[in-house]
């Protein structure tokens, strides 16, 4: 449907274009995004998504849990459920968490829609236009995404290899209240973090959860990969060491598979309330069916097991690109991550991810820019690496693609150097993420 | 009621235009089918002919923007095949793709083009950058537009307002193409002209003009529906109009296209036309101009579709 202005004439192919609410702006059609598309071809090794290697679960654990559950709980799982979640997967739950050394009671889980829909309900119900949250630099671009559409504004906070600084956490409190400006909580993923790899250390663990408890500052603590480690097992969680300041989320989704879309949080009873309170209104339950094909999967399948094979999937994908970036690329910069998905890449200071994206998806590569994982136009020299979908020899084939891009644009840039200025413009391109479908 | 086709829509495609290229398809595909049509959607790979031969299509619709779509290597391989297709001549669509040589065959055809300069990477690499910068702006000014020797969807282009804006806007052209072509800019009206031969000659649509709400004519305000205004037709004068019309009919001659192209162009302060670029497979998605000129001539998408094919599978 079109519309045309009686007045002036003019032809709008979006008849609501100007009633849209203040939060969705941005919400355009977007030149990176696009790229992206091609990500999807075989032809392109993919280094941009962060789609789980599902094929390294085995079919019949799911099609067994599945056949079970339509035999024996069939209308219970095409019925409506609790807008909680199922009380069998709660408990089940306590288990999973208790791996990190959480102690709670399966009443103050809310089972939702993947565990980005319990960042989205928590955002929600503490986050008015203006308020600050604060997070690391950098961040999870979806979780970028939902506090933008909630008009907060994210503070990033100094990240080194060790995860969060508390020093820089106590300033940017201090700095922030000093400024009349209010801080509603800090949103943390301390392990294996998306995109930066790193793991908050032990030893600063206890020193965020007194800074902020100090301050009187929710911790929302988001952990989908805490799981997925290497070599040792990560730190006891944050919320092991406080029930009343921290809300945990948890996911099924890197752990078992994404497709489920269910998820998990962990709060303090008053606010568990008020969450299930919005979930209903949002979607009235999570998916019964999921929840019952999860829980049955947790019951009969031997799940720590399976894990531990993803972990040697994964770490063999990590190891095949590390030894690429090495041989290929050693003029830039990475971490090591322990666990997880990603790797989080420096480049040098005259190189842009983003505007270098064009080239890369030439030479049949993506990969996803750091600009994606800001919300203050950071990260133009930085690209997160995934090694989480591509086998080790794709990995290894598209770190060489990405050395000749690189190559390519220190050429094409060295020759205009001198010449004036070569950093690129901010545009309005606010969606530099991949979608959640890409490999 | 005439008997229904069967016609393979090509879309996708490893181009930096893929997505536009699945929009473009979906759009062809559905008005094709709601006319009765078989319509069967090909993203090409390196089974694209096998199933073709499967298909065994009447006609192929290529609806692949940028590189292997457009420049007529696709289109001589179909024919090749022993495949019918709707669209021009390969040696045509290679010639409109080169947006420099295309210039080149529309200024001698007497078209106005806006004064410019093809630039390759390798001219700045041998001649030194800043020397060449400075002559671009010595012959052109600092009011520029700067974009690939090919491409679309305004990918890689920049509008440059001064002079310290070149060098990354060269950047950006050269991350997609190794040639460049550098445009003084035109003050005046954009507008699309969408040429189309029904079977009768190549006729003009009425006019689209082209107001994009913050100013630029980017990739955003090109695919966000309602980030651009369009009138149609256009607010020129008849004489610009008429003047226009001819334009862009005489580049579709010259350029040899044919079933349907469209021609973008600036119309300036004193109503003449200039030549920017010709689109061999224009967009046709949602928020593309040339169906709103469809529909502004009193067509409708699915009739002209359907009478370009039967004409592509009947030559």
């Amino acid at each position: 449907m079109n519309s045309t202005n009686p007045t002036s004439g003019a032809i709008n192919l979006d008849p609501w274009f100007g009633h849209y609410a203040d939060r969705a702006s941005g919400l355009s059609a977007s030149e990176v995004r696009a790229l992206f598309a091609v990500a999807s071809r075989p032809e392109v090794v993919s280094l941009a998504g962060g789609m789980p290697f599902v094929r390294a679960l085995p079919e019949d654990l799911v099609s067994n849990a599945l056949a079970r559950v339509m035999r024996e709980s069939g209308p219970m799982a095409l019925q409506y459920g609790s807008g909680q979640g199922l009380p069998v997967l709660r408990e089940q739950i306590l288990e999973i968490m208790a791996l990190e050394g959480i102690s709670a009671s399966a009443d103050d889980v809310v089972v939702t829609t993947g565990s980005q829909q319990a960042l989205d309900l928590v955002t929600k119900l503490f986050i008015d236009p203006g308020d600050v949250i604060l997070a690391e630099a950098p961040s999870y671009v979806g979780a970028i995404g939902v506090f933008r559409s909630y008009q907060a504004q994210v503070v990033h906070l100094e990240t080194d290899a060790d995860g969060l600084v508390p020093d820089a956490l106590a300033a940017g409190i201090a700095r922030l209240r000093a400024e009349g400006r209010t801080i509603k909580f800090l949103y943390t993923i301390p392990n294996f973090h998306n995109p930066a790899g790193v793991t908050l250390s032990a030893e600063r663990r206890p020193e965020i959860i007194r800074i902020c408890a100090e301050a009187g500052i929710l911790i929302l603590e988001d952990n989908p990969y805490g799981l997925l480690h290497f070599d040792e097992p990560v730190p006891p969680a944050l919320r092991s060491l406080s029930a009343d300041g921290v809300i945990y989320l948890g996911s099924f989704s890197k752990t078992l598979a994404p497709g489920f879309r269910v998820g998990w949080a962990l709060a303090p009873h008053a606010i568990r309330e008020k969450l299930v309170l919005m979930a209903e209104a949002a979607i009235l339950c999570p998916s019964s069916f999921s929840q019952l094909v999860i829980s049955e999967y947790l019951s009969q399948a031997d799940w720590k097991t399976q894990i531990t094979a993803f972990r040697g999937v994964y770490q063999e994908r990590r190891d095949a690109m590390l030894e690429s970036l090495a041989e290929h690329l050693p003029e830039l910069t990475w971490n090591v991550p322990n666990g997880g998905f990603y790797i989080w890449v420096g480049l040098p200071d005259d190189l842009d991810s983003k505007a270098m994206l064009p080239r890369a998806v030439t030479e049949l590569v993506a990969y996803t820019p750091g600009t994606a994982f800001f919300a203050d136009g950071g990260g133009r020299q930085n690209m997160r690496l995934s090694f989480c979908y591509p086998s080790p020899e794709a990995i290894r084939l598209g770190i060489r693609r990405l050395a000749t891009v690189i190559s390519g644009e220190r050429d094409l840039l060295e020759t205009f150097a001198g010449t004036g200025r070569l950093t690129p413009t901010q545009t309005g391109d606010s969606v530099t993420a991949p979608p959640p479908d890409l490999s | 009621m005439t008997t229904p086709m069967t016609i393979a829509v090509l879309s996708g495609g490893i181009s930096h235009e893929r997505e536009i290229s699945l929009r473009t398809g979906r759009r062809v595909a559905d008005a094709l089918t709601e006319r009765g049509h078989t319509v069967v959607v090909l993203d090409p790979d390196a089974d694209l002919f096998a199933r073709l031969d499967e298909v065994a299509p009447d006609v192929v619709w290529p609806a692949l923007h940028g590189s292997s779509g457009e420049d007529g290597a696709l289109l001589g391989l179909i024919s090749a095949h022993g495949l019918k297709y709707v669209g021009p001549a390969p040696s045509s669509a290679r010639l409109a793709w080169s947006k420099p040589v295309a210039k080149t065959l529309v200024g001698r055809a007497g078209i106005h083009t806006a004064d410019s300069l093809t630039v390759t990477r390798e001219a700045f690499r041998e001649l030194g950058a800043a020397n060449v910068l400075r002559l671009i702006t010595r012959a052109l000014g600092s009011h520029i537009v700067v974009k690939p020797a090919q491409g679309g969807s305004a990918q890689g282009v920049t509008v440059v307002n001064d002079v310290e804006g070149l060098p990354r806007a060269m950047v950006d052209a050269f991350t997609y193409n190794d040639v460049a072509v550098v445009e003084k800019f035109i003050p005046g009206t954009e507008v699309s002209a969408t040429v189309v031969d029904l079977g009768h000659g190549p006729r003009v649509l009425p006019l689209v003009e082209i107001v994009p709400v913050d100013g630029t004519y980017s990739f955003e305000a090109r695919y966000t529906a309602g980030e651009t205004n369009f009138f149609v037709p256009a607010r020129v004068s008849d004489d610009a109009s008429r003047l226009t019309s001819e334009a862009a009919l005489r580049a579709y001659t010259a350029l040899g296209l044919d079933s349907l192209a469209r021609i973008d162009l600036i119309i300036d302060e004193s109503g003449s036309p200039f030549f920017l670029e010709a689109n061999t497979l224009p967009g046709l998605t949602e928020t593309s101009s040339a169906p709103l000129a469809i529909e502004a001539d009193g067509l409708t998408v699915g009739e002209v579709y359907e009478t370009l094919a039967r004409r592509a599978a009947s030559r």
